[in-house]
């Protein structure tokens, strides 16, 4: 019974959470910037295929925690509007959208 | 009204996030284009007020808006609630604001 | 809508071969319980109250459940509905069965008394600790109230709940925070924020300010609400005003 809004809430919250376990190991990486060497090392390791595929996974998540969270400026600060669904759609769309373009920029 | 604060904080700093996660997902697009480099990332960065402000807007937003956010998903999920959360949230803001002002220095 | 196909059962009498439906009702006092099966004659235009009135009269008249009007006006037969929360005075059987098998069970997030019969306290409590009631202010208002100004609109459209609990109970937020009012109170609040002719616009705003934030808008009351309405717009609009005050702002929406 669980419809659209509940799905586009669960992405958003688990979006989310899993940018928040990210982002104090990415400060970490972009710290070892003082020494170059240790920020390539890092850098070489994710041009393995696989690592820029996570990478692409970070990207849909960071664009749908974005896309998602318009969304509910939108339903908490706009006028009413009785199209959630599309703006569901929109939403999810955009972050799959800039997940492609990453990974055709990526392996171009 | 603590809740209602942590509220405005949570929705202020996400229209700030907004358009600098943005700006962040172009320019990961654009920057991964034949692969990273750390001289190339530096060379973005270093010396730039720019950068420099939109990486730390981004740090003092995020480290504002990840633990109201994980706080509510604490309390609803993990039943986690009461001042051992909240102290806990403000450390974990803490080490975050932290990491990010000491990556942002490293690139600058 | 889905009509329900009801099952041809052989019954065992030489009448005519009726339509039976295979009802599973809830049985149980406070937490334990278990879901119990009952062959119940369909007939046209029955409702899901009609069917459990059935059972109590017909079959086993221990059974426990509420109602008064049957006209959906009263709001005290709320149950569960293969799944979903409604007014089973105005749930017709081939609105809610699936292929001719219909479970009934209590209401969520509401302790169990027993069978079908749910505590309401918790969910009036909670309307009676929030303040979500009409404060009269004494004087009237000092421009009279035009039923299409953009205040009085807003309040028309939350002022027909029936407090029937049936959005409390599709609610995840009121089952994941002991502190949170739930849909209806919320959507009292703002109609009570809304009504110039109420005394404690204030008193009103920060009783929401202390929950309003914990709806996730998963839109379920709204979808569950059987008189039409939607909390969740009526919520959005409290939080609006809850980060108004909050950043400092006093100003009444709608109003300069």
């Amino acid at each position: 019974m669980r419809r659209g809004p509940w799905w586009a809430f669960l992405l958003h919250r688990l979006s989310g959470v899993a940018l928040a376990v990210f982002l104090p190991v990415h400060f970490l990486v972009l710290g070892l910037a003082v020494e170059r060497a240790a920020l390539d090392r890092v850098l070489d390791w994710t041009d393995n295929p696989w690592v820029k595929l996570a990478e692409a996974g970070l990207v849909v998540l960071l664009a749908l925690h974005l896309t998602g969270g318009l969304r509910v400026l939108l339903l908490e600060f706009g006028r009413w509007s009785d199209r959630q669904q599309s703006r569901i759609a929109v939403a999810g769309g955009l972050a799959l959208l800039a997940g492609f373009g990453f990974l055709a920029a990526a392996f171009a | 009204m603590k809740e209602a604060w942590l509220f405005a904080a949570q929705r202020v700093s996400a229209m700030v996030l907004a358009p600098l996660v943005l700006l962040h997902l172009g320019t990961v697009l654009y920057a991964v284009r034949g692969g990273l480099s750390a001289d190339e990332i530096l060379a973005r960065t270093e010396g730039s007020l720019f950068w420099g402000a939109v990486y730390g807007l981004f740090v003092l937003a995020a480290a504002v808006h990840a633990p109201i956010g994980l706080r509510a998903v604490l309390g609803e999920w993990c039943r986690w609630r009461g001042a051992g959360l909240d102290i806990a949230m403000a450390l974990f803001g803490l080490v975050l604001l932290a990491l990010g002002l000491r990556a942002v220095a490293a690139v600058l | 809508m889905k009509r329900a196909r009801p099952r041809l059962v052989k019954t065992g009498y030489d009448g005519p071969v009726m339509a039976m439906l295979e009802v599973e009702i809830w049985r149980g006092e406070g937490g334990g319980g278990a879901w119990r099966r009952y062959a119940v004659p369909h007939e046209a235009n029955q409702t899901v109250l009609d069917v459990v009135t059935h059972v109590q009269r017909h079959i086993d008249p221990s059974l426990a459940y509420r109602f008064a009007c049957r006209v959906g006006m009263c709001g005290s037969c709320a149950m569960t509905v293969n799944g979903r929360p409604r007014w089973t005075c105005r749930t017709h059987v081939s609105q809610a069965a699936r292929k001719g098998r219909v479970r009934i069970g209590p209401l969520r997030n509401l302790p169990v008394i027993r069978d079908l019969a749910v505590d309401m306290a918790p969910f009036f409590e909670k309307w009676r600790d929030a303040g979500a009631r009409f404060v009269p202010s004494g004087e009237p208002p000092e421009e009279p109230v035009r039923p299409d100004e953009p205040e009085r609109r807003a309040a028309d459209a939350g002022i027909e709940c029936i407090n029937c609990a049936v959005c409390y109970a599709a609610c995840d937020s009121v089952a994941w925070n002991p502190d949170y009012p739930g849909p209806a109170v919320l959507n009292r609040l703002w109609t009570l924020a809304n009504d110039r002719r109420d005394g404690d616009r204030d008193g009103h705003l920060d009783a929401a300010g202390a929950g309003c934030h914990l709806c996730r808008s998963h839109q379920e009351c709204a979808d569950a609400c059987p008189t039409g309405l939607n909390p969740t717009a009526a919520i959005a609009g409290l939080k609006r005003e809850v980060f108004r005050r909050a950043l400092g702002g006093r100003t009444r929406e709608g109003r300069q």
